[in-house]
């Protein structure tokens, strides 16, 4: 048996020890400074990743992406358009505020495991998720009042004396009904799966059971 | 046998001349046109117009069986095997939420006289017959009128 203090106990014990033990070897300043310095590295790094990890070209990045849901998404008003503002992947699918930015990264790495596992590598399987896939965002989107729309959109900023008849109508409506822009906007960005009308028509069944006054 | 194969020899040379001359380019550079006339490469062509849609009311019709027109835009609107986004208004099943027209009921019928729930397969793609108008005028002068009033 050793008389040095770090070597008894069993590796939880001496780990707790090393993190609590004041330093009698290094001053307070040096450990000040190089934990400042590793902490800027760290949380640089971090966001680094996350936003290297939040855009376009890392998106398309896989085939997947690249050949179903890019490919649909190119030219539709939200990839080119008179004033050339564009919306890309992670500005619908990616929360902007941090909590919500956080959840979503980690659900993403469940979108990993499937890439590994190849669950929708060709079109043919991809079609065969579509409906389920669609209806996962939407679910999302009405659960967040289309938060991700909402970063852009907003009923207030509407000018609906620039509508079209049919939008104008139609947007006076839905802010009195309380309705949220994936209520109706689906099919904006990429195509609709068979079977989408019913579908709605499920998920809004199932969203009014669930906001009804007991 | 010699005499002939110097005419077989003059034959051919003869015909090569004339295939050679008919490849030789005869006009020079400046007698070329191109599909756009004389236009410089340097100069672009004029931005073609881009007619508005005429959106809004109901178009009248100009003779007894023509199909309905647009009166609204339907760009980007899904009509595929999978998905008909007219649907999503002009199903009878929707039309008096959406405040649309509904669908004729002969689309309801398929070839075989059954009548359906369901817009028939035969009458799925609505922009076969109809169609959304801009207002383009017309590129040649037309004494065209509507059915009716020539009766």
């Amino acid at each position: 048996m050793s008389d040095r203090d770090d070597l008894q106990g069993g590796p939880l014990e001496r780990l707790w020890r090393f993190f609590t033990r004041p330093s009698a070897r290094w001053s307070l300043g040096a450990l000040l400074g190089v934990g400042a310095v590793a902490g800027v590295l760290f949380w640089g790094g971090f966001n680094w990743a996350m936003e290297a990890t939040n855009n376009e070209a890392f998106c398309v990045s896989c085939h997947e992406m690249r050949e179903n849901v890019y490919a649909e998404y190119r030219g539709t008003i939200h990839d080119a358009n008179a004033s050339g503002v564009r919306a890309t992947c992670p500005d619908c699918h990616v929360p902007k505020e941090w909590t919500h930015k956080m959840i979503r990264k980690i659900q993403a790495s469940n979108e990993i495991y499937h890439k590994l596992l190849g669950t929708v590598s060709t079109p043919e399987k991809f079609e065969a998720e579509r409906l389920r896939l669609a209806t996962n965002v939407w679910t999302a989107m009405k659960k967040t009042d289309s938060r991700e729309c909402r970063n852009c959109h907003n009923f207030v900023a509407m000018d609906v004396a620039q509508q079209g008849e049919r939008a104008r109508n139609v947007h006076l409506l839905a802010a009195q009904k309380q309705q949220t822009c994936i209520d109706c906007h689906k099919g904006i960005a990429h195509k609709l799966p068979a079977g989408a009308f019913e579908a709605e028509r499920a998920l809004n069944q199932k969203f009014d059971a669930m906001n009804k006054p007991h | 046998m010699n005499s002939r194969l110097k005419i077989i020899a003059a034959a051919v040379g003869a015909f090569l001349g004339l295939a050679m001359l008919a490849h030789t380019p005869t006009a020079s550079a400046a007698e070329v046109k191109s599909l756009r006339g004389d236009a410089p490469l340097t100069e672009e062509n004029a931005a073609p117009l881009v007619m508005g849609y005429k959106e809004g009311g109901t178009h009248a019709r100009n003779f007894r069986q023509q199909p309905p027109l647009i009166p609204h835009k339907i760009e980007k609107y899904e009509i595929d095997l999978k998905v008909n986004q007219c649907l999503y208004c002009h199903d009878w099943s929707n039309n008096k939420k959406m405040g649309a027209p509904q669908i004729s009921e002969t689309h309801y019928i398929d070839r075989d006289g059954r009548r359906l729930d369901v817009v028939a397969g035969t009458r799925w793609f609505c922009n076969q017959c109809h169609v959304p108008q801009t207002d383009a005028e017309p590129l040649v002068e037309n004494q065209f009128a509507p059915a009716s009033q020539t009766r």
